[in-house]
């Protein structure tokens, strides 16, 4: 088995045998023709790629073009209803992820694959085909120590998962692809949990191990992460292979041309002028999370009318909490929150909606809509009990179905018909709809969680507009998003979160990868204005 | 009698009555390590009291009684893993019908034997020189059963496996985060009823043990709830072997003291206290920041299902 690599620690032995392997021969990998479908849909039609060792082969698309599912096939998750698979030029059939590994493959999946009350160690032990049977992760602490400082992927051994930042839990789904003997690693959009600057440092360990001999498969959406690291590229969409391009070859517009299928038109953002008045201000508010601790601190900020503010943060730093708290779905422990100069602190989830907050959640199946009623249904379930769709105790359709036909109409919302379960809507339309809901009675504040997530361009697009719509119709737009891309081009000023702290508020003029990264790592913006010294009575309350 | 003498005795009586929820109680701690909840606990062990008194009176041998309750207990758990992991049906629902099937089916089984005195039951051991120790001698090593000592040693065994040992690091995982498991190679359904045997095996030696040792008879229902006990200290023992131990003689003086002091206060108060206790444990557990490093294992009574649409 040409694959099978035992760790071993001589770095001179590692280095000889790996440039000892002309970089020329057979692929180290190469997928043929792989064909996958799901019910109802082809994930991967007739997809072919190779990769060689040393290299760093980006896998780009959009959200549903089918890398994951590609990169599941290859490590023994799904098996391809068609196609083949070949190490090293010889045909393989990977019949499960332990199979895959043997082979030397490794996958630091989106979703990391830890048992959060173990240790470090314990959850690398736990793949070894040598871990002993006794004191099994003894041995391996010292190795973990060592092959971490070789690669600068330093964690603690023993310290257990839950303690992790998502960061460092991605170096320890890295030390275990590596302690495993892996040749091709796969990375599953490595970034979308990691600040720009752990970003830059996860690159680095990707250089190191290009430089090492190993091929490393990159998947992501991203263009100029993509631009950044990868040697070679190839763009899938819809679950084919629309392109594979060296990267000298590739420049972005082109990638996202073959991405998307078509030039791609950005909405543009007026120049309007925010007014000077808040639409809602927060002075002091502190709340807990699920788990009783404290997830925001002393957070004070305003949203002004015709401005859309952006919320920047590694996922888990109180954008959450903020969302809830602004919705009524959760109570802050302290201070106040004033929507147009009025108190709306213990306003709960119908009381805000009546006030003026419109929600587009971040979960839009489970939080968005009822996904086992119709789309008449979900498109008036927060204004049903109000006139004109309610008569007293009665609800009147002719008045629902004449509001739910002009939505769908105007909101361009894909269904074969109003009486369509919502579920079986593609996540483009389940956002429209939502939006079409929320954005109907002339919101003042909208507070929008992740809303082009998994969504496709011209969804992204559409909702893109529709939160611009409101901006310039003089609502505020309160929008967390983890894309820097998304929060530069749309908002007015961007506010970075970490551990429930405002670390600072910058106008996205001035905003860049760098200057958000710093304080979403918790470095603090000189200078920062505070807003703390709003008193209750001056917010008129 | 002087109070040593009674705190000697009564110590010495819980530990002979805690043996069989240390048994049951350590066999479902490993099953709900691995992720699986088994409400038939009283069932397996009532079935295992059945089989051991019937195969131990045909036969005339306690010990062949004993090895095939541990046998029948096991394979009544193998149903419950059937339906819980395989069909991932509902586990409270399965296990709930395990124990009733096995109050049931015990009950028929063993009609004729019923008010027999069994021909030769376990014998008492006394450790020699061991039982000449002050205190500890009366308590511990004078008339116990040898179950009783096995049972010791077996939750300091199990207590070492689950903690420093690669099958252990296994189970755990596969209680935590099947998906972890099932990526590292590891066969989660195995693993599953592996577990889920064992605990049955574990039940139908604890439920053997009051048939062919403690009392050696057989009477319909005989197990008298210490099923639903073992489970308690289950989850008061945070899912772990050797404060099993602790739980386990906590419980047995529970019941000996309400025995023994039910001229001086309600019995029924004593026997309550091993449910206040749990719950008392449960909620400081919920509250405490122990949750994260000692709470119930992330997955328990959900199913596993590798991710395909």
């Amino acid at each position: 088995m040409p694959f099978r690599r035992r760790f071993v620690y001589s770095d001179r032995v590692e280095a000889t045998s790996f440039s000892s392997e002309p970089h020329s021969k057979a692929p180290l990998l190469s997928m043929r023709d792989i064909t996958k479908r799901f019910p109802g849909v082809v994930a991967n039609d007739r997809v072919s790629f190779e990769v060689r060792a040393g290299e760093v082969h980006a896998l780009l698309g959009e959200n549903g073009a089918g890398k994951t599912t590609l990169m599941n096939i290859l490590y023994g998750l799904y098996h391809p209803d068609e196609g083949d698979v070949y190490l090293s030029g010889e045909p393989v059939r990977l019949v499960s992820p332990r199979d895959a590994m043997k082979r030397g493959i490794g996958l630091v999946a989106q979703h990391f694959h830890l048992a959060r009350r173990h240790t470090v160690a314990e959850n690398i032990a736990l793949g070894l085909p040598d871990t002993p049977m006794l004191f099994p992760t003894r041995a391996l602490e010292r190795r973990l120590t060592e092959l971490g400082e070789r690669y600068g992927l330093a964690v603690d051994p023993k310290a257990r998962i839950w303690q992790l930042s998502p960061g460092e839990q991605q170096r320890v789904e890295i030390l275990k692809a590596l302690v495993q003997g892996a040749k091709i690693l796969i990375l599953d959009e490595p970034t979308s949990v990691l600040t720009p600057q752990e970003a830059d440092r996860l690159f680095a360990v990707v250089r190191q191990m290009r430089a090492d001999g190993e091929a490393v498969i990159f998947i992501s959406h991203k263009l100029d992460e993509v631009m950044e690291i990868a040697d070679t590229i190839t763009v899938l969409r819809k679950g084919r292979v629309e392109g594979t391009l060296k990267r000298s070859e590739a420049n972005p517009s082109k990638l996202a041309r073959l991405m998307v299928g078509r030039d791609v038109a950005n909405p543009e953002r007026k120049v309007a002028s925010p007014s000077e008045e808040s639409v809602v201000r927060l002075v002091g508010v502190w709340c807990k999370n699920a788990r009783g601790v404290d997830a925001l601190k002393d957070l004070s900020f305003e949203v002004r009318h015709g401005e859309i503010l952006g919320v920047a943060g590694v996922a888990g730093n109180g954008q959450g909490e903020l969302i809830e708290i602004l919705t009524g779905l959760r109570k802050p422990t302290h201070g106040r929150i004033a929507l147009d100069g009025g108190d709306i602190t213990p306003l709960g989830v119908k009381g805000l909606f009546e006030a003026g907050v419109a929600h587009i959640p971040e979960d839009r199946n489970h939080i968005g809509i009822v996904p086992s009623m119709s789309v008449a249904e979900n498109l008036v379930l927060r204004q049903y009990r109000y006139k004109p769709f309610a008569k007293g105790m009665l609800l009147d359709w002719s008045a629902v179905t004449g509001f739910v036909q002009d939505a769908i109409k105007g909101y361009e919302i894909a269904t074969p018909s109003k009486d369509t379960i919502a579920r079986l809507l593609s996540g483009g339309n389940v956002q429209k709809l939502i939006l079409a809901r929320e954005l109907s009675g002339e919101p003042k504040l909208v507070v929008a969680s992740h809303p082009t997530y998994g969504l496709d361009v011209s969804a992204t697009a559409l909702t893109h507009r529709l939160l611009l719509e409101q901006r310039e119709r003089g609502a505020g737009v309160l929008l967390v998003s983890e894309d820097l891309e998304e929060l530069m081009k749309l908002s007015d000023r961007i506010m970075v979160l970490f551990s429930g702290r405002v670390m600072g508020v910058v106008e996205s003029t001035e905003a860049d990868r760098e200057r958000l990264g710093l304080m979403m790592a918790g470095v603090q913006e000189q200078g920062l204005q505070k807003h703390q010294d709003l008193s209750v009575t001056e917010m008129g309350i | 009698m002087d109070f040593l003498d009674l705190l000697t005795s009564t110590s010495a009586r819980a530990l002979a009555f805690s043996t069989p929820l240390l048994w049951a109680a350590l066999g479902e701690i490993y099953a709900e390590r691995a992720g699986v909840v088994n409400l038939g606990v009283e069932g397996m062990m009532i079935l295992g009291a059945v089989a051991g008194f019937i195969v131990g009176q045909t036969s005339g041998s306690p010990l062949l009684g004993l090895v095939l309750a541990a046998g029948v207990g096991g394979v009544a758990a193998l149903v419950h893993a059937f339906i819980a992991v395989t069909l991932r049906a509902n586990q409270y629902v399965s296990g709930l019908a395990l124990t009733i099937f096995g109050l049931g089916l015990s009950g028929l089984l063993g009609r004729e034997w019923v008010g027999q005195p069994l021909v030769n039951s376990m014998t008492f051991v006394t450790v020699p020189v061991l039982s000449e120790v002050p205190v500890l001698g009366p308590v511990l090593f004078t008339d116990q059963y040898l179950l009783t000592y096995a049972g010791l040693v077996a939750a300091a065994l199990l207590w070492f496996v689950l903690h420093h040992t690669r099958l252990g690091m296994t189970l755990r995982t596969v209680g935590e985060a099947p998906v972890a498991a099932d990526v590292a190679g590891i066969n989660v359904m195995a693993v599953r009823y592996g577990a889920v045997a064992f605990g049955g095996v574990m039940a139908g030696i604890a439920g053997a043990y009051l048939s062919v040792a403690y009392r050696p008879s057989w009477g319909e229902g005989m197990t008298n709830g210490m099923g639903w006990i073992a489970l308690a200290m289950a989850i008061f023992a945070l899912w772990d072997p050797l404060r099993a131990v602790g739980a386990a003689f906590l419980f047995g003086a529970f019941f000996t003291l309400s025995f023994r002091l039910q001229n001086v206060f309600p019995p029924e108060l004593l026997t309550l206290m091993p449910y206040v206790f749990t719950i008392v444990a449960l909620t400081l557990v919920a509250l405490g920041k122990g949750a994260r490093s000692f709470g119930a294992p992330a997955a328990l009574g959900q199913p596993y299902q590798r991710g395909e649409r």
